[in-house]
């Protein structure tokens, strides 16, 4: 098989599902902002298949791999044991955003957190300020971060994610 | 794609990778690639047991990159039957391996002390194991967890005792509840003191068009979770057969001397997943979730205090520790899977072995002095469990042969015509009819699942089918399962991977294919095993088939040596062979 060379990411700006406040101002002024967060619903429910890893580095990268996941499906105690599912939770202060230097992981006014490639040095701060493990740098030191999209949850045979609807704001 | 094969030398300490862009172009992958490296390392006439003998592991294009291509074939000079040894098992190997970067490995020589092989990414060390000989496979994997890197990505395959003690249908355990079971891949690995595989790896993989790989991918995922033909795996499971074949008088009972189990409801799919089942695995890669594991929980005191087992269980170990063995309650099928698991048997050979025994002992071929006062009769699970640990201590000759396979045992203590064993293989858990049965002896590794004659039976069950017909059935199954499982697929996918299904999937990989292309290899796989197989010394002519095959009734009624004869002749005419083969 060929080594990955260049992973082509989708651009962000173009595949982040936040629903942009213009549109959504223009269909219903009154509401208040919505952004949608992936959601482990049923942790309990997990076979352990790995499918919502393979589609999130298929969809984001156009790659088979499990490093390229920004969800990860962990054992504890091997099969045997439990399933840990990792997930961003999309913090409504994000420590990742927080801890950046550069401002590559930027946070937004609606909430959500966008990954600036060119701006990234690799100090894999990020990395270290996420406590539930959702931010993991890969090959080129990049950190491999979830964008919401939601392309797991498709293909999560037993509905363990869910995209949910959060205020723009709040987490 | 790359296509290269990592040697490793337990002899010599030393790994290295070569390139084998041509091997791979020719025979595919897994099962093609398998028998051409297994004819190129094991001369003619090697000791299975012996430092000459290799493994061989391999998987396919397709592994790891669309779903339910999850298994890894070994190949290997099988020490039960003592011609070709093939096993596939699933878990997470095939992904840890195609992650490592390696599409096959084959390991040569034998260790001076008990040892490992630890593979991350290209990184290849075997490592000291001797703490941990002598330890369950269980725990086995529990130790070496904590001591190699990998979580969540890696595969842990190991030996029990019984692979240590090179018990002949000794099997290795694949990630706790899969298993390379069958023709004693375990006593390959015992001899050769390797107690175990640590692969992990970190690779990625680019596919030429990832638009239509994705494309491709959705179909093949949507098959197998949305549309029926994977149902059956994803609800009872397996041992649905249980009942259907009960009732079909299909299912061998006490040493195939019924063919239905009076008690057959109490060990049923059914009742198992009603009382029993806490949960459900995958292998990695596919979304059906069809391990199924029972929670076994016993009480070891009067206080309320419980051990409680994880035990996973099927149709094949239900048919031969339970209704083969008279055993009536699901509680007592699921201790001896448990006890085989530890082990690190093989349960269906483990189970047509005892069943043997507790005839055997009825029948006054042998008496308590052999059994050395093991109670051995129908039902008895106590007795069973210490006969299992028995069978790994070898504590008497008696004991020693049957850790040799029931064929072993019945030529020393007589009882040839009920030691259930076709081809030198104990026999799975079907008494559906002729085709079963000459599926099992023609088959290239004596498996229910080389041809699935017993599907061919069921079949005619419902429509009767001219015998010619069966046998193009057996021959059409040999053939198309030698390339679905160089790809390597599950078996239980295979109404996944039409042949459409299979040559988009390729293509996808930058493999071109035909279904003529596809057809032809097939074919050719299936010559070279039975070079192999002749080569060893396997002669269809002179199989035997155990005489209580025509006494008890079958699913299709009784089954005459008439028919099997007439089915083996036509089956060697259509193949293009003599007589004499």
């Amino acid at each position: 098989m060929i080594e990955s060379q260049a992973v082509e990411e989708i651009k962000e700006t173009e595949a982040n599902p936040v629903l942009e406040p213009a549109e959504e101002d223009a269909a219903s002024p009154a509401k208040p902002r919505k952004r949608r967060r992936l959601k482990v619903a049923h942790p309990e429910r997990c076979i352990g298949c790995l499918s919502c890893m393979f589609a999130c580095s298929r969809t984001r990268t156009g790659t088979v791999s499990l490093q390229n996941s920004a969800i990860k499906v962990q054992t504890q105690g091997g099969i045997e044991g439990d399933f840990r599912v990792v997930v961003c939770r999309g913090c409504q202060d994000p420590p990742c955003a927080r801890a950046c230097p550069t401002g590559a992981m930027e946070k937004r006014p609606n909430g959500s957190v966008v990954f600036h490639k060119d701006r990234c040095i690799g100090c894999g701060s990020c990395e270290k300020a996420c406590l539930v493990g959702a931010v993991t740098l890969g090959k080129e030191k990049k950190p491999i971060k979830c964008i919401h999209c939601g392309a797991c949850v498709d293909f999560c045979p037993h509905g363990v994610l869910k995209l949910e609807e959060v205020p723009a704001s709040g987490g | 794609m790359l296509r290269k094969v990592l040697y490793i030398d337990l002899s010599k300490g030393e790994s290295w990778v070569e390139e084998k862009q041509e091997l791979f172009d020719k025979w595919m992958g897994g099962t093609g690639v398998g028998i051409r490296l297994l004819q190129e390392e094991c001369p003619a006439g090697t000791d299975p047991l012996s430092a000459t003998a290799p493994i061989i592991l391999s998987i396919g294009p397709l592994n790891g990159i669309f779903p339910v291509a999850t298994k890894t074939v070994a190949t290997f000079k099988s020490p039960l039957t003592g011609e070709l040894g093939e096993s596939y098992a699933g878990g997470r190997l095939s992904l840890a391996l195609r992650f490592a970067g390696h599409e096959a490995v084959v390991i040569r020589g034998q260790a001076e002390q008990p040892s490992y092989i630890s593979i991350n990414d290209g990184e290849v060390k075997i490592k000291d194991a001797t703490s941990i000989w002598g330890i369950d496979a269980q725990t086995t994997g529990v130790i070496l967890r904590d001591r190699e890197p990998g979580v969540g990505r890696r595969s842990i395959i190991r030996i029990g005792p019984a692979g240590e003690a090179k018990v002949r249908y000794a099997g290795v355990v694949v990630d706790t509840y899969r298993h390379f079971g069958r023709l004693g891949l375990g006593a390959v690995f015992g001899s050769k003191k390797l107690k175990a595989m640590v692969i992990s790896g970190t690779e990625t993989i680019d596919v030429p068009d990832a638009k239509r790989y994705k494309e491709v991918y959705n179909r093949l995922y949507k098959t197998a979770v949305q549309t029926d033909v994977m149902e059956k795996y994803h609800d009872i499971g397996t041992s649905v057969n249980i009942s259907a074949l009960n009732w079909l008088k299909g299912l061998p009972t006490k040493n195939f001397l019924l063919s239905s189990f009076p008690q057959g409801e109490n060990i049923s799919g059914e009742m198992f997943a009603e009382n029993h089942l806490f949960r459900r695995l995958s292998c990695a890669g596919c979304p059906i979730g069809c391990v199924h594991i029972a929670a076994l929980k016993t009480a070891f005191s009067n206080h309320h205090e419980f051990e409680v087992k994880k035990v996973s269980y099927d149709y094949e170990p239900i048919y031969s520790l339970g209704s083969n063995l008279g055993v009536g309650q699901a509680e007592g099928v699921l201790q001896l899977i448990d006890v085989c698991e530890r082990l690190g048997l093989d349960v269906m050979s483990a189970g047509v072995v005892l069943s043997w025994a507790t005839e055997a002992l009825e029948k006054g071929l042998i008496t308590s002095k052999e059994t050395q006062d093991v109670p051995l009769q129908w039902n008895g699970v106590d007795g069973y469990t210490r006969a299992l640990e028995n069978i790994v201590k070898a504590p008497n000759e008696f004991y020693g042969a049957l850790a040799r396979g029931v064929d072993y045992a019945a030529k020393k203590y007589g009882g040839l015509d009920y030691a259930m064993a076709l081809g030198g293989n104990e026999v799975s858990g079907y008494h559906t009819g002729p085709a079963s049965i000459v599926g099992q002896l023609v088959g290239v590794r004596h498996s229910h699942l080389d041809n699935a004659g017993y599907a061919v039976d069921q079949k005619a069950v419902k429509k009767p089918m001219e015998i010619e017909m069966m046998v193009d059935e057996l021959i059409k199954e040999d053939n198309s399962r030698g390339v679905f499982n160089s790809l390597v697929g599950c078996l239980f996918a295979r109404g996944v991977y039409t042949e459409e299904n299979i040559i988009d999937s390729l293509e996808t990989v930058g493999i071109w294919k035909t279904k003529d292309d596809l057809m032809e290899l097939g074919k050719r796989i299936f010559e070279e095993k039975y070079k192999f197989k002749v080569q060893e010394g396997f002669d269809l002519s002179k199989v035997r088939v155990p005489r209580r095959f025509y006494e008890t009734v079958s699913a299709a009624g009784l089954v005459t040596p008439e028919t099997v004869e007439e089915m083996l002749s036509i089956y060697r005419k259509k193949r293009g062979w003599s007589d004499l083969l």
